[in-house]
């Protein structure tokens, strides 16, 4: 069924019907209207869930962890000081393998206090453990929370994901998205079957003290968790494509007219779209312009980028964050797998900022005319 | 069983807990009590820390550990996820923690889980501080205490503070609430057990002699606990439905002092500062006699 809707309401559905039996949430700090749906979801009888209602983002993922624990599917959402709040339980989520998805509505961290979208929020906690993935549109926003649990719940991977959606510019845009029916996502999504929960017939310990002994292996299991999600988000973004007739690249990286491209700009989230446009406007001119989109932050396709970059003469990466003193996060990461490409950093977007047109055309002639440059868009 | 408990043991010895702790005793005999078909959370904490170095563990339940304040917090995701796959009536769902994962950090989550009304037994083993990394004040720590963050020196004397009265906290939202005391460990097995029988979150909150960080004998956690008991510091007493019920009272109380002077860190206090502790005792001993005596709902 094709429906205009708003990006937050298209995540509350999609999270619905992946059937979660736990929300645990904070509405503040700042939230989305998300959880509201997702309320009003359970209110109806929609959605047959327990929503806990936290004192915190802090105790909402701890409680997320707790159900997850305890072997049930398990949903919240989150954005910006919210998410900072749960910087100490992201890691231990990750760490304890325990597959919860969360939506992340990209948004500025203090100070100054400043509510509007950028992606410091998410990007701050990149090595936080958990799969990144930042989308484009409402579509692919409700697209990608049904295929991030089967991704997390994989054997093979069971690690949390991080669904990032820029903040105001698409978690309140309304778009016109295909909500696939409930019985293809329950083909698709098959029931929840935890391997190691709490039960009383089989006690287990949950959460040891690792001595310097065996901690820097679980982190290396951690580590190879992520290695070999990079295959299985390729698989299920097929599969998808299989089931829904749509899918987002490789699932990891979307590149736009990027073939036969001189420049290119590296960017994620909504911005692409503005993105697109100015390509689409330049090509007409006779510019070779493309884009490589990363769709997926965490794990980083190394390879992926490396084989797409290949033929371009200049890149500009647009930075939605700050690694203060060292550059744009996603900058340092291109550039690290592309040290002889002239790669430049720009940082725009940030607190709210919108980027325009104008501005990535400005960022295309930077990666013409600039060499391995850092420039500000105020 | 024995005298109503299981012969089983939940928490297998060959734990790391120090000779003479007084939380081993505890947990021993809150998980009997709890019984089988119990699932244990874990706040960070001594008793977290000696009872899990991978891959060994000493917990024969299943067991959570997440971090140090937020115990409460992942016990209400417990407590949801059994609630919704049919088995919360069957499962107990018991969370321990210290004082300082109690009283200090873990206190939002626990008021949170107290206020939502999650289903589930709140047992803070209560050694008046931060004795997993070195003896550091918490907010249950008593007045003159000597610790490593407020030692005992010639111009401040110990902690300044008295310790804040977490069961009174607890029953402001409206739950079951017990004290107990490892003295009195029938007592204390009762209260565990009713714990379960009660809607929402209940707290008990015992006496947890540490040596090490008491500076007290090793083969003294129960004498110390009785004497807690004859001379007051830690009274006998329920919450129930708002209303405060004295469980036991001393036959013979005994002066503060007696109970003080088991202990190192009470060892410089002059006699000014025990008699004005042994003043405060007494005043809360008459707020929590009057209240029970009244038989008024207070909470």
């Amino acid at each position: 069924m094709r429906k205009l809707i708003e990006t937050s309401d298209a995540v509350a559905q999609a999270a619905m019907l992946c059937r979660p039996l736990v929300i645990p949430m904070y509405p503040i700090t700042p939230q989305t209207h998300i959880v509201e749906k997702l309320a009003s979801l359970i209110s109806d009888g929609n959605l047959d869930a327990e929503m806990i209602h936290t004192e915190s983002e802090h105790s909402a993922m701890s409680a997320a962890i707790g159900a997850s624990a305890a072997g049930v599917r398990v949903f919240t959402a989150t954005a910006s000081q919210g998410l900072a709040l749960m910087h100490e339980v992201l890691f231990i989520a990750s760490g304890m393998r325990f597959p919860i998805v969360m939506a992340v509505a990209n948004r500025s961290l203090s100070a100054p206090i400043n509510i509007w979208n950028d992606q410091q929020d998410s990007i701050a906690e990149r090595d936080s453990g958990w799969i990144q993935f930042y989308v484009e549109t409402a579509q692919e926003a409700m697209d990608t929370t049904i295929m991030a649990y089967k991704i997390a719940e994989n054997k093979d991977v069971l690690l949390p994901v991080m669904i990032c959606i820029d903040g105001f510019t698409l978690s309140h845009v309304f778009e016109p998205v295909d909500i696939p029916e409930q019985k293809a996502i329950d083909r698709f999504l098959p029931k929840y079957e935890p391997g190691d929960k709490l039960d009383v017939k089989n006690p287990k310990s949950f959460g040891p003290i690792a001595f310097p002994d065996t901690f820097a292996g679980f982190r290396k299991m951690q580590d190879e968790a992520m290695g070999r999600s990079i295959d299985i988000i390729k698989n299920v973004n097929s599969e998808f494509k299989k089931a829904f007739s749509r899918s987002y690249g490789d699932g990891l990286v979307e590149n736009y007219m990027i073939e036969d491209a001189e420049y290119a700009i590296v960017a994620m989230g909504s911005a692409c779209g503005t993105a697109r446009a100015v390509i689409d406007e330049m090509r007409k001119k006779g510019k070779k312009y493309g884009m490589i989109r990363i769709k997926c932050m965490r794990p980083f396709p190394r390879e992926e980028i490396i084989s797409a970059a290949k033929p371009l003469k200049g890149i500009a990466v647009l930075d939605r964050n700050i690694g203060l003193g060292a550059g744009g996060a996603l900058f340092t990461e291109i550039k690290a797998i592309l040290p002889e490409k002239n790669v430049n950093d720009i940082i725009l977007g940030l607190g709210g900022k919108d980027i325009t047109i104008e501005d990535i055309k400005k960022s295309f002639e930077i990666a013409e005319k600039e060499n391995s440059s850092t420039q500000w868009l105020l | 069983m024995i005298m109503g408990l299981p012969e089983e043991e939940y928490f297998a010895s060959g734990h790391r807990a120090c000779a003479g702790c007084g939380a081993a005793i505890i947990l021993r005999h809150a998980l009997k009590a709890a019984g089988p078909n119990t699932i244990v959370v874990s706040a960070t904490g001594c008793m977290e820390v000696v009872s899990s170095p991978y891959p060994e563990t000493a917990w024969k339940l299943p067991w959570l550990h997440v971090a140090f304040e937020n115990a409460a917090a992942a016990a209400s995701g417990i407590d949801a996820a059994l609630k919704k796959m049919g088995k919360r009536d069957s499962v107990n769902i018991l969370v321990i923690g210290g004082d300082g994962g109690t009283f200090d950090i873990g206190l939002q989550a626990l008021s949170g889980a107290a206020e939502r009304g999650n289903k589930l037994t709140y047992l803070c083993y209560d050694n008046e501080a931060y004795m997993n990394t070195g003896i550091q004040r918490s907010g249950a720590t008593p007045k003159y205490a000597s610790t490593t963050t407020t030692p005992y020196g010639l111009k401040i004397h110990g902690k300044t503070q008295f310790p804040k009265n977490m069961p009174f906290i607890m029953a402001s939202h409206g739950c079951y609430v017990a004290t107990a005391n490892i003295s009195e460990f029938m007592d204390f097995q009762a209260k565990m057990k009713k714990s379960f029988s009660k809607p929402g979150v209940s707290y008990i909150q015992i006496l947890s002699p540490c040596p090490p960080g008491w500076k007290s004998q090793t083969d003294q956690a129960v004498k110390i606990s009785q004497l807690a008991f004859s001379s007051r510091v830690t009274p006998l007493y329920e919450i129930e439905d708002g209303r405060i019920k004295i469980s036991k009272e001393p036959v013979k109380p005994v002066p503060v002092s007696e109970y003080l002077k088991t202990q190192q860190r009470f060892s410089q206090m002059s006699a000014e500062e025990r008699a004005e502790i042994q003043k405060f005792v007494d005043s809360e001993w008459g707020k929590i006699s009057g209240l029970a005596k009244s038989g008024l709902k207070i909470f």
